[in-house]
């Protein structure tokens, strides 16, 4: 299926919702979850959401929810989780990737990382001057708008068990919109993320930001600067 | 368990990188990499899929053995996959330093990291290590040499060396069989 078949699936309204609910719980979802959170039939959610499979919108895979397993645990339910298949559509055709991948690799051969790091210093401070970051909420909706999908976490507990100091909430982004670049030259790129996130919320005093990798995420988190004192 | 499951689970990735320092290690300009690299490594020694990493005899790291250089830092490592040492230095705070690598290290002209299948449970020597860096640099990526952009399996790296005896074999040269592929 091409890009622009695939995007004009979430035409529907009703398998639009599904996608986004899909998409927001960052995790497999059922059918029966996915029917009633988006308010229609489980019938009619498992057509629009193998419709969304059909289109490499989405990707299903077998789990029991049940939590049993062996004779009696029934049938593996079918899940849903977002498709690490990437697609768009430019109109005109504009091809800002392989532009992308190119400079980047030059950069990376120049041994650039810390130009690119100022620059994109440069580039999070003028877009904050439009959209000051001064708190977790006002960067998030910062980043949500540039589509790093912002999940909070993370309470009081969880951070400190987990080692990270601080002790309280953090945003995660679920999303990076650098990937497939970023897949290619990870330094250069995460360095130039993290750079980016710095300049928006240089001169704040509520937030600060710092690099937490982890598999399948962002590379950055942001959490409120007082935790960090300690 | 699949054959090519079944292959893989016979060989481990061995990874190889240098990198020239700016200033020696005792340098307060290399003062932060200094102190990044016993927490590193803990988390290396620690990380999933991690198998084994050069250590200079009676210290904490390889810092100290300079076999491509004065200058010139080793990191030596053996991985179950190139997905569990994908994730430790990309997906851990191991990137972190990555980040600032310019700060420390000058930048390479030449290829400076090397990846190559080893039979699991072989511990691969450093001269071995040279000499694949000196075949991905003259030759290109190869089965017997390769990077993470580059990449190849066990199967492939099998097939290639398979391949390669068979000529030898027809030469009537065989016996010489290399400890690793």
């Amino acid at each position: 299926m091409e890009d622009i078949e695939a995007v004009a699936l979430l035409q529907d309204p009703v398998r639009r919702r599904l996608y986004e609910f899909v998409v927001g719980r960052g995790r497999e979802v059922g059918r029966n979850e996915a029917a009633e959170a988006v308010g229609v039939g489980r019938t009619l959610a498992a057509f629009h959401l193998d419709k969304l499979v059909d289109g490499g919108l989405l990707e299903a895979g077998s789990r029991r929810l049940s939590g049993r397993s062996g004779p009696g645990a029934g049938r593996p339910a079918k899940v849903y989780r977002r498709s690490g298949v990437e697609r768009g559509v430019s109109l005109p055709a504009r091809d800002y990737r392989t532009v992308a991948g190119l400079l980047a690799g030059v950069a990376e051969r120049a041994g650039l990382d810390r130009e690119v790091q100022e620059a994109a210093r440069r580039e999070g401070a003028a877009l904050a001057a439009g959209a000051p970051c001064g708190d977790l909420d006002a960067l998030a909706k910062v980043l949500e708008e540039r589509g790093y999908e912002p999940v909070r976490e993370g309470g009081a507990g969880e951070a400190r068990e987990a080692g990270q100091g601080g002790g309280g909430e953090v945003l995660r982004m679920r999303n990076c919109p650098f990937h497939a670049v970023a897949e290619g030259f990870p330094p250069l790129v995460c360095g130039m993320n993290l750079a980016l996130l710095e300049g928006l919320v240089e001169g704040s005093e509520g937030v600060r930001v710092r690099m937490d990798p982890r598999p399948g995420s962002c590379c950055v988190v942001a959490e409120p600067s007082k935790n960090n004192e300690d | 368990m699949t054959a090519s499951e079944d292959l893989r689970a016979g060989f481990h990735l061995a990874q190889f990188n240098v990198g020239t320092l700016r200033y020696p290690l005792d340098d307060p300009r290399t003062a932060d990499f200094v102190a990044a690299l016993d927490p590193v490594n803990a988390l290396a020694d620690g990380a999933p899929g991690f198998v084994w990493r050069l250590v200079e005899e009676g210290q904490a790291d390889a810092t100290g053995m300079r076999p491509a250089g004065a200058d010139v830092i080793i990191n030596y490592s053996v991985w179950e996959s190139p997905e569990a040492l994908w994730d430790f230095v990309y997906r851990t705070v191991h990137l972190e330093t990555m980040r600032r690598r310019r700060e420390w290290f000058e930048r390479h002209v030449e290829a400076h990291l090397v990846l190559w299948w080893i039979p699991a449970g072989y511990v691969p020597t450093v001269e071995e290590a040279l000499e694949r860096l000196d075949l991905l640099r003259s030759q290109g990526p190869s089965p017997r040499a390769f990077t993470f952009s580059s990449s190849f399996t066990a199967e492939e790296a099998a097939a290639h060396e398979a391949a390669a005896h068979e000529v030898v074999d027809e030469e009537g040269a065989a016996g010489a069989e290399p400890a690793v592929l």
